[in-house]
């Protein structure tokens, strides 16, 4: 490693989302501008992981200072080496502004989006380049494995991971000590470690950012995990969508296994321990663990009853830990800081933290790690920054296909595992998906059930023919022809397939159906009785028709009509030809003052 | 060596010849990388459908072989994962993300403007006349933050309209 001294350090995002944005691009451009300036041996660029702050990429953090830009393009580059670089003055027009804030904020730590936010699980993003663990390693990586190795028994991890209370965060939220503890008790060798990488719920990327990010506190979380139960070979699973987290997990086991910290004889210390990556082939389903475990067998992934749990019967039917990828990155943290640290965040029966991934109608979209116990307003208004295009809060949808939604009035619930369940929602793996006045909650809950029914894997009748029964009545309402007594069926049905059903898809099924009509009765009855989509989304369930008391003659959904159905002119109120009207909707998106119903 | 992509003269789903043996011979480098264990079944089948495009059940008979798992096991597992086909697509898999984020983002729009004209040739199917491009809805590609989100082939594109998508189409030939 070179002993020089660089005087600032440019990390540019190499997210999949920043890179997507072309950040690459402005790396390049970046590089080229110092070198035309022979600032490449004072200035040190490279790659940082992703900082969670998607909706605003490319971004770039300059080091020391913590400045740090957005919306980046290569033309800006210039300014940015000009300005900040040869003169320190920050270019005020690039930095990250947020809404509700008078003057553009330099400092990550001064934004609400950042300021807000507790980083344990994302402790290294931002600020490390993800293939290097050389950089993992200078912010305590693999310390944690070096401490539980060198200084503590199997049984002490166990001890220190259940004092913790940490919870799995793939959704279950099971107690991730004791289930470490009644896989250390069994004698059937051999053991396995699985990690949970299948993120699958639709608006959740929070595992993906840890995988491609930071790869390596996975590794480490597994490693602590196999010496504490007494396993030697580990396997991550990772969904086929996500390339780039299988080449960087692929290249962070590769390394580690050159450094001495995974293979043979871990740190001297006698500790076997290998990880293979194991890729998904595009099915929902397996992300249940035993559906998984079927997979990582190369068979199709139908669930199977339990008990016998995993840990008891689970991969090749020897005894298995699964946890997610966000449970183990939490593993490090844990063991270096202590239990009791650990306690220290949180509420009474959900310690720590959790990641969200922020997305919907939000303006600051992009994940985002909080205490335990912060509540749903601070996550949408603050973090979040409230709700974009001036629109108002509607409902919030939590947990994805297996949880539920929470209305505007519900913001002061706070997010742990039990408030989430007792107003009809879930915690999952962290999708919050913010909605507006423009969603309407019948077709959110037929999106979520058309979701199910075709990623069911088909074993159990109930789940199998019932969700598809549920599937054509939504339709019905939603085209027109719902009827009375609609939504008693749907509820009954609904209950009826989350209690026959063997595996979490199904028992869940029923969430987003029950909770938007639990919340949202009226707009099940208006789309019943009046047919009509109050939201203005259902296109059969729209009138068409200009209001002339709300018209303000602006002409925008005259521009914008594709059929030629709407006339208009200057300071005449707008008027639409049903007969010509394709349904698009283009009107309604454009009218900025919902002036057609 | 066979061109296995959708042509016009063989679109996508049609029945096509069989693929030779001495090229199913290929199959055989796959067969070797996962030491001939039926665990690896699912990433045999991945680089196998990079390999030939799509899994005719001539290539699962052989994996079946060369992994020794019975073959219907090998057609079980094809018809349940989503990666898999057994008919030749275009050269590029479009994904058009319908999960949560993208669909409230109005995603299911992109995805009528691809398939509907607008001169890419999919009138109303799911692969282009040109045998380029086969569209697939997903759910989910985790890169809400973007939303709506296309992927092709392993590129992902973000923020699209159905204004800005056609130029994406054009990068890739």
């Amino acid at each position: 490693m070179s002993a020089h001294q660089h005087r600032m350090r440019i990390r540019s995002c190499a997210g999949t989302l920043c890179i997507a944005r072309g950040s690459m691009d402005v790396k390049k451009a970046l590089e080229k501008e110092l070198i035309k300036r022979d600032l490449q041996t004072d200035i040190e660029v490279c790659m940082g992981n992703c900082n969670g702050f998607c909706g605003k990429g490319p971004v770039m953090a300059v080091e020391p200072d913590g400045v740090f830009y957005s919306e980046l393009k290569p033309k800006h580059v210039s300014r940015i080496v000009e300005e900040h670089v040869l003169k320190g003055i920050i270019v005020q027009e690039l930095l990250f502004k947020e809404e509700t804030a008078e003057d553009r904020l330099p400092l990550m730590k001064d934004t609400d989006f950042f300021g807000l936010q507790k980083l344990i699980v994302l402790r290294n993003r931002g600020l490390i380049d993800a293939e290097s663990i050389d950089q993992y390693i200078a912010r305590d990586g693999y310390a944690a494995l070096a401490k539980a190795l060198g200084e503590m028994s199997p049984i002490n991890v166990i001890q220190e991971i259940k004092r913790s209370g940490l919870r799995g965060r793939g959704g279950a939220g099971f107690r991730t000590g004791l289930k470490w503890e009644a896989c250390k008790e069994e004698s059937n060798l051999p053991k396995y470690i699985i990690c949970n990488g299948d993120e699958g719920d639709p608006g959740a990327f929070m595992d993906r950012s840890v995988m491609e990010g930071d790869p390596h506190s996975v590794l480490e979380g597994m490693a602590i995990a196999g010496y504490a139960v007494g396993a030697e070979q580990g396997y991550v699973y990772v969904r086929a969508e996500y390339p780039l987290a299988i080449e960087r997990l692929q290249k962070a086991t590769a390394d580690a296994r050159d450094y001495g910290l995974l293979g043979e004889d871990i740190l001297g210390k006698g500790l076997n321990f290998n990880i293979e990556i194991y890729p998904g082939a595009g099915a929902f389903v397996c992300g249940e663990e035993t559906a998984l475990i079927k997979s990582l067998q190369g068979l199709r992934g139908m669930p199977r009853p339990r008990p016998p749990f995993p840990v008891h019967k689970g991969l090749f039917g020897h005894p298995s830990v699964i946890n997610n990828v966000e449970t183990y990155a939490n593993v490090n943290p844990i063991i270096l800081n202590g239990a009791d640290w650990f306690t220290s965040i949180g509420t009474e029966q959900s310690k720590g933290t959790k990641v969200f991934a922020l997305t919907g109608a939000v303006k600051n979209i992009g994940l985002v790690e909080v205490p335990m116990g912060t509540t749903l307003r601070s996550l949408i208004f603050g973090i979040g920054g409230g709700i974009e295009k001036g629109r108002s809060f509607k409902a919030v949808q939590i947990g994805g296909p297996s949880g539920g939604c929470i209305p505007a009035g519900l913001e002061s619930v706070e997010i742990d595992y039990e408030s989430l369940k007792s107003v009809g929602a879930m915690m999952g793996s962290g999708g919050v998906v913010v909605m507006d006045e423009t969603t309407c909650m019948v077709d959110t809950a037929r999106f979520f059930t058309n979701f199910l029914v075709e990623e069911s894997c088909g074993k159990c009748t109930s789940c199998r023919e019932g969700l598809k029964v549920m599937q054509d009545k939504l339709t019905d309402i939603i085209e027109g022809r719902g009827r009375e007594g609609d939504v008693e069926f749907l509820q009954g049905l609904a209950q009826h397939v989350s209690a026959t059903s063997f595996c979490g898809l199904g028992k869940t099924s029923a969430n987003p159906v029950l909770s938007t009509i639990r919340y949202f009765r009226e707009e099940y009855d208006g789309h019943i009785r009046d047919k009509h989509c109050r939201a203005l989304s259902c296109e059969s369930l729209i009138d068409f028709e200009v209001m002339d008391d709300k018209c303000t003659m602006c002409g925008a959904c005259y521009r914008k009509c594709t059929s030629g159905a709407i006339t208009w002119e200057k300071k005449k109120v707008a008027s639409i030809d049903r007969e010509q009207c394709t349904r698009c909707r283009n009107c309604i998106q454009a009218c900025r003052f919902r002036a057609i119903r | 060596m066979h061109d296995l992509h959708a042509t016009p003269e063989r679109p996508c789903g049609t029945q096509v010849e069989a693929i030779p043996s001495h090229e199913l011979d290929r199959l055989e480098e796959i067969i070797g990388r996962y030491g001939g264990r039926s665990r690896y079944l699912i990433p045999a089948l991945k680089d196998a459908q990079e390999m030939f495009g799509y899994l005719p059940k001539e290539v699962q008979h052989r994996l079946a072989g060369g992994l020794n798992v019975p073959a219907s096991r090998v057609f079980g597992v094809v018809t349940f994962y989503s990666f898999f086909t057994t008919t030749p697509r275009g050269r590029h898999t479009v994904r058009i993300c319908l999960g949560t984020a993208c669909y409230v983002k109005g995603s299911t729009r992109i995805l009528e403007t691809v398939t509907n004209g607008n001169g890419l040739g999919f009138n109303g199917g799911s692969t282009s006349e040109d045998g380029r491009f086969t569209v697939e809805p997903v759910r989910c590609l985790g890169t809400c933050g973007l939303a709506p989100v296309i992927m092709i082939d392993a590129d992902v594109h973000g923020n699209i309209s159905p204004s800005n998508i056609i130029k994406h189409f054009d990068n890739y030939s």
